[in-house]
């Protein structure tokens, strides 16, 4: 499953692009303020048959590396952060799917039937009450009787569980397992019921719409993800969601502080000659965007690099702890630096970014970053760091 | 006594298995026996005091501890290599 680290100009990206201009940058403000899912970006997505980008080419997908999907994640968080991320989420799902399913007839349907054709949306449920954010561990478990499996989750917080068409849950392997000995599980649409349990009343990332949720699912064993969640959530879950995510918090980034230098380029119309006091502000806010960038970026080649042979060496890399580590710094750096360049363009525009109703408002990007830190704690990422680095000597 | 011996006993402080360490077969899955990544540290650490040596990075990954017999075997390897 070859996946090239480019970017291809005329496709996913630039379409993509065009969706976040026209459609998702008109309704964002909407989108936030009614705390409601951005029907119309998806709607645009899932016409372009963009929702499909992560499909490797032979199940009829793009076939889009890390690289080309984060620059698609990037662009569309740029006209809303909200789509950026429910995009960044899906794709997650698909990919551990299309890593872990391939070659088992149910996967390989369910993608080119469901993803490629129909261009359905994938919402994940691993949060869960009783393991305080930690994804490797689960308290629920599947049960299989025969040809047959049901789970029932409760889960803290589900984004779009309402508006999707499947839903990834993960649990435990069996009634007895370990709380870490866990598999991923795919319901589909009238094989679960999702009871809403809280509300979705938040600072950002409105959009996502994702409140508590207790999930109940009957299905087909062959929904049993093959292999351990412990592999996919290292080879797969992991790397997708942190550069995925590093990407779309950039997009957001990026377009606050555009919303910063158009401001600043309206000042130095107005006064030919003489330099607007904040553009050296801006000037260094986009070093950070570029590191930013950068890091994200890197990240992305380098595991489309690993990934272009995908065999077994390059899963057992993803496995290490030089690459674990490099997630989790990768995570904990673009989710740090995303609020801090929101308060950089705050500062460089004034009044006229911390009013909601303005051309150069920043509030909307402010507010959904804070969310990055959050988003698996960055409080619990350092401490793994801190034990991994106990051993790890970066020799 | 072997180094299998010594990996046992560690594991049965460090691991923080959810199941008897004396039960398990040399290629039984420590992760699903209900070892974190956490634990797993505890036990490189406990390993590397133990037997005087350092862990290399690259057997820093899951499939060096995923079994008492991969544990041992890269103790046996890097002890070897240390005398
Ligand atoms: C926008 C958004 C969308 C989301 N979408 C989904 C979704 O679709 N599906 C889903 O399942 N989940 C989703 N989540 C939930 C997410 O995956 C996490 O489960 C959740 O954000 C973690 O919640 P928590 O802060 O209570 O968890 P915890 O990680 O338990 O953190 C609680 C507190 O403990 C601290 N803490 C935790 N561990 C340590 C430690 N080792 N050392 C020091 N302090 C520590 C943290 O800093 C924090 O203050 C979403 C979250 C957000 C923000």
């Amino acid at each position: 499953m070859k996946r090239p680290s480019v970017i291809r100009e005329t496709d996913v990206v630039a379409r993509t692009a065009a969706i976040a201009a026209e459609v998702a940058a008109k309704h964002a403000a909407t989108v936030d303020a009614q705390s409601r899912f951005p029907h119309e970006t998806f709607a645009a997505l899932k016409a372009a048959k963009l929702l499909s980008a992560a499909v490797p080419q032979s199940h009829g997908g793009a076939g889009a590396g890390m690289l080309e999907l984060g620059a698609q994640c990037a662009a569309l968080a740029q006209g809303c952060g909200s789509s950026g991320m429910v995009l960044a989420m899906h794709h997650i799902q698909v990919a551990c799917i299309a890593r872990h399913g391939l070659g088992t007839p149910y996967f390989d349907r369910y993608l080119s039937e469901n993803i490629v054709a129909r261009q359905e949306v994938i919402a994940s449920i691993t949060s869960e009450n009783g393991t305080f954010g930690d994804t490797r561990s689960s308290v629920c478990a599947v049960a299989v009787d025969g040809e047959n499996m049901s789970l029932a989750k409760d889960a803290t917080t589900v984004s779009y569980g309402a508006h999707a068409d499947a839903q990834l849950v993960t649990c435990r392997r069996t009634a007895d397992a370990a709380a870490s000995d866990q598999v991923l599980v795919l319901f589909e649409k009238g094989q679960y019921t999702l009871e809403q349990t809280g509300t979705w009343d938040t600072l950002g990332m409105r959009g996502t719409c994702s409140p508590g949720a207790k999930f109940s699912g009957k299905g087909r064993a062959e929904q049993i993800l093959p292999g351990a969640f412990a592999d996919s959530s290292a080879q797969t879950m992991v790397p997708y969601s942190h550069i995925l995510w590093s990407a779309l918090w950039s997009g957001i980034a990026a377009d606050a502080l555009g919303r910063a230098a158009e401001f600043v380029r309206g000042a130095a119309r107005r006064n030919p000659g003489t330099m607007p006091p904040n553009a050296p502000h801006l000037a260094r806010a986009n070093v950070e965007l570029q590191a930013m960038r950068h890091n994200w970026q890197a990240c992305a080649m380098d595991f489309d690099e690993l990934t272009g042979a995908d065999d077994r060496a390059a899963r057992e890399e993803l496995g290490s702890m030089a690459w674990a580590l490099k997630m989790n710094q990768l995570k904990m750096g673009c989710s740090e630096v995303a609020p801090r360049l929101c308060h950089e363009a705050l500062q460089i525009i004034g009044i006229l970014g911390y009013k909601n109703d303005t051309p150069f408002s920043v509030g909307r990007h402010y507010r959904d970053v804070l969310s990055a830190a959050l988003m698996v704690s960055n409080e619990r990422i350092a401490s793994k760091s801190a034990s991994m680095l106990l051993v790890y000597k970066d020799a | 006594m072997s180094n299998e011996i010594k990996v046992r006993t560690i594991l049965k402080e460090h691991g923080r298995l959810a199941r008897e360490v004396e039960g398990l077969a040399p290629d039984t899955d420590l992760y699903q026996a209900g070892m974190t990544s956490h634990a797993s540290v505890n036990v490189m650490l406990a390993l590397e005091g133990e037997f005087d040596i350092e862990f290399p990075d690259h057997m820093l990954k899951r499939s060096v501890f995923e079994s008492i017999a991969s544990i041992t075997s890269a103790v046996d390897e890097l002890t070897a290599t240390a005398q």
